[in-house]
């Protein structure tokens, strides 16, 4: 029960674009093309998985026990960026299909700050091994959800009349707002 | 141009014609996150000054001798470190506003102006030059994070910096402390710079 509530609020109720901040560059730059905006959602879920299975041993494991938690930010940030690499190369070698879809993205998620921010949320909240992974799994499937209705949305807005000095950013921003306002409907899910 | 100007321009254009913020759209997430109170925003930028100006130091010292293929995370590196230096100073000499921003000061790693500025100014030029486009680029920042900080607090909480601006006939428009307040101020305001620079191009 306690992991389907980490699962339903990383997924809905703090979803990390919308409530925590977190990922906004991709989601304002790639947030154009439904096509687009579910690879790249897909790329983020995948590292973050990764990424909560690598760096819970490596705060719990060696960082903690040995009183090395001021280093915590200059490890996460390095494991993560060999980490994408590591995952650009094995996708490259084992499935063209995969990398075709992914390939771009995978470089940008290095400097995505929903991956270390989820790694550092995670340590902060002291989640157990499982339950930092359904964590990492359900930050990451909000991400993709605001990305791809995001991108229904922006697709729709070429037909709008937008103001010039709107256009592109600016209006983006606007129906975000919107959007974290429904989000914010879900709060009352879990008490 | 001569020599003093373009020093002179190396600090001013990062206040508003390259603007990270308003113009370039860099550091959205600190910008939005950190600015529903102004107390919080002036921490916010404190910290992005130091960092910016630390590593801008730093990096455009050793530029020469980064070999280019390791660069990146060689920036990343010594980020990191003034990023820890930063976090751990808040954390032991203000704890509440430590608190207050939570994995945001660690986040400022991966914010891209800092990477950004490194890569495309301090890793060529010298530190003089590195400084001045680093003081001039943070400054912008917080410039943008003091203006958005400041309409969400004085319309959501009444306050500025937490003394009261507005009477108490002023309802308080909560939505604007809330994460939607952060989206429809940003975009708001990255509107209307947009047009004022637009009109300015025009005249």
């Amino acid at each position: 029960m306690d992991l389907l509530i980490i699962f339903v609020s990383a997924l809905l109720i703090n979803n990390f674009v919308l409530s925590y901040f977190l990922g906004i560059c991709p989601f304002l730059g790639v947030s154009n093309k439904l096509s687009s905006a579910v690879s790249m959602g897909m790329a983020v879920t995948f590292v973050m998985t990764i990424t909560a299975v690598v760096t819970w041993p490596i705060y719990h494991l060696i960082l903690a026990p040995y009183h090395l938690e001021f280093l915590e930010i200059v490890s996460f940030i390095l494991v993560i960026a060999s980490l994408v690499q590591f995952v650009e190369m094995f996708i490259r070698k084992t499935s063209e299909a995969i990398y075709d879809a992914l390939g771009i993205y995978l470089p940008l998620i290095t400097t995505n700050c929903a991956i270390l921010g989820f790694a550092l949320i995670a340590v902060l909240k002291n989640y157990t091994y499982i339950e930092t992974i359904v964590f990492g799994v359900g930050a990451g499937l909000g991400f993709t959800l605001a990305l791809v209705i995001m991108a229904g949305i922006r697709e729709e807005l070429d037909f709008a009349d937008v103001p010039e000095s709107l256009k592109g950013p600016g209006i983006t921003l606007l129906v975000a707002g919107i959007l974290a306002l429904a989000f914010m409907g879900f709060a009352g899910l879990i008490k | 141009m001569d020599e003093n100007k373009s020093y002179l321009y190396d600090f001013i254009k990062g206040l508003w014609k390259e603007n990270p913020v308003l113009v370039q759209l860099l550091g959205m997430c600190p910008t939005l996150a950190v600015t529903n109170a102004v107390e919080n925003a002036l921490a916010m930028s404190v910290a992005v000054i130091f960092v910016l100006t630390a590593s801008a130091i730093i990096i455009s010292l050793i530029r020469k001798l980064i070999p280019g293929q390791v660069r990146i995370a060689s920036y990343i590196v010594v980020i990191a470190t003034f990023v820890t230096m930063a976090d751990r100073y808040l954390a032991a000499f203000y704890p509440a506003q430590s608190k207050a921003l939570g994995p945001f000061i660690p986040l400022i790693v991966v914010n891209c102006i800092i990477l950004g500025r490194m890569e495309a100014f301090a890793s060529k030029n010298g530190v003089f030059r590195s400084i001045l486009d680093a003081l001039g680029m943070s400054f912008g920042f917080a410039i943008a994070l003091l203006l958005m900080s400041s309409f969400r607090e004085i319309l959501g909480n009444g306050t500025w910096l937490n003394m009261r601006v507005l009477g108490s006939w002023w309802d308080n428009w909560m939505v604007m402390i809330l994460p939607p307040g952060a989206f429809l101020t940003l975009g708001t305001i990255v509107g209307v710079s947009r047009f004022i620079q637009t009109k300015l191009k025009k005249a």
